[in-house]
C-alpha cells in the first residue's frame, strides 16, 4: 500500500518526502478531529457516572 | 505518472520469478503494513484521549465561563444568603466548581446533566439532585483522564477539604467528611460499583427517592485511572450558609486556605 502510493506520488525523492508527509498529517488530523470523536461515544472507558446499568 | 517512470522491480524479484515466493513476499508485507498502521492509530487514539480532548474540553470551558460571567453580571446581587436557580434547563450551566486541593485556582464550570455531550465540555449535576446549598445530596460527574481532567485528582481529597460552589449571587462551602463525623454514616470517600446510585441519593447510602436529612455534596468518577470498572466518590458537607458577593467579593475565606 505505501509502496504504491510512493509509486504515484510525483516529482523526485524531495517532492515525494514532503508529500508523503503532508499526506500523513491530513490522516492523523483526520482522525484526531472527525474519526476520534465520532468514534469515542460509543466506546466503554469513559463512563464517570453511577447510573444503575 | 505513467508506469514506465516507476522503479525497476528488485531483482530478488526476478530470481524468485512471479509465482509462490512473490505472493508470500506481497502477503507478509501487506500484514506488516497493516499492523504497523493498526498500531500508529492505536497511539494516535490514546494521544486524542489524553490530550487533544483536553483542547477541546478548554475551549468550552472559556465559552462556558464567559456565558456565566455574562448572565451573573445581569442579575441584581442577593442580599441575605446566596441562592441557587430552583431547575435548569440539561446542558445549561449554572455554577462554578472551586477545589483548591486539586490546584490553586482550580475551577471548572458545571452544566446540568451527565449525558456525555456535557461531561465533554465539564463536570455535569446530575438531574433531579439538589441544587447547591438546598438540603438533599448536590450530585457532580467528572471525567478523571481527558476532557481537561477535572477529576484526575479526586483521589487526593482529605476529610475537611474545601469545595466551593459559586452560584450568580454567591458561595456554597462544603467540607469533605471525615469517616464517623456524619449521623447518618456517610464516608469521606469510598470507591464502588458504577450500579451503586445509591452515592447520590437525597442522603448518601440512603433511598434514592427519602426525604433529604442533610445538605450533601456528591462527586463521581471513574477508578482506577484510564478505566471504568468501578467509581470513585467523595462525600461533603456544608459548612455555614453561604456567603454572598457583596459580603465577600474574592470568595470565602476556604478558597484559599491551606
Amino acid at each position: 500500500m505505501y509502496r504504491w502510493i510512493w509509486r504515484h506520488l510525483p516529482g523526485g525523492t524531495a517532492t515525494r518526502s514532503g508529500l508523503s508527509l503532508l499526506l500523513a498529517l491530513a490522516v492523523a488530523a483526520l482522525l484526531l478531529f472527525v474519526v476520534f470523536p465520532w468514534v469515542e461515544p460509543h466506546l466503554p472507558f469513559t463512563a464517570v457516572t453511577v447510573d444503575g446499568r | 505518472m505513467t508506469s514506465t517512470e516507476a522503479p525497476a522491480p528488485p531483482a530478488e524479484w526476478r530470481r524468485y520469478g512471479r509465482t509462490g515466493g512473490d505472493r508470500w513476499r506481497t502477503l507478509v508485507s501487506g500484514l506488516g503494513q497493516t499492523l504497523l498502521t493498526a498500531g500508529v492509530v492505536l497511539l494516535l487514539f490514546a494521544v486524542y484521549e489524553l490530550w487533544v480532548t483536553d483542547l477541546f474540553s478548554a475551549r468550552d470551558q472559556d465559552r462556558l465561563a464567559d456565558r456565566l460571567q455574562t448572565e451573573w453580571t445581569a442579575q441584581q446581587p442577593a442580599a441575605g444568603v446566596p441562592t441557587s436557580p430552583a431547575a435548569v434547563p440539561v446542558g445549561q450551566p449554572f455554577a462554578v466548581l472551586h477545589v483548591p486541593r486539586l490546584g490553586e485556582d482550580w475551577s471548572r464550570v458545571v452544566l446540568e446533566g451527565t449525558a456525555e455531550d456535557q461531561l465533554s465540555q465539564g463536570p455535569g449535576h446530575y438531574a433531579g439532585t439538589a441544587m447547591p446549598g438546598r438540603p438533599g445530596n448536590v450530585a457532580l460527574a467528572g471525567h478523571r483522564v481527558g476532557r481537561g481532567s477535572p477529576f484526575l485528582d479526586l483521589d487526593r481529597m482529605r476529610p475537611g477539604d474545601p469545595i466551593v460552589v459559586e452560584v450568580a449571587d454567591g458561595w456554597f462551602t462544603y467540607r469533605v467528611l471525615a469517616d464517623g463525623q456524619d449521623p447518618n454514616g456517610v464516608p469521606g470517600s469510598q470507591i464502588v460499583s458504577p450500579a451503586d446510585v445509591e452515592v447520590i441519593a437525597p442522603t448518601p447510602g440512603g433511598a434514592p427517592d427519602a426525604a433529604p436529612t442533610g445538605a450533601y455534596l456528591t462527586l463521581t468518577t471513574c477508578h482506577p485511572r484510564y478505566s471504568a470498572r468501578q467509581r470513585l466518590v467523595v462525600h461533603a458537607v456544608l459548612d455555614g450558609p453561604g456567603v454572598t458577593r457583596a459580603q465577600a467579593p474574592d470568595g470565602p475565606p476556604a478558597l484559599t486556605e491551606g
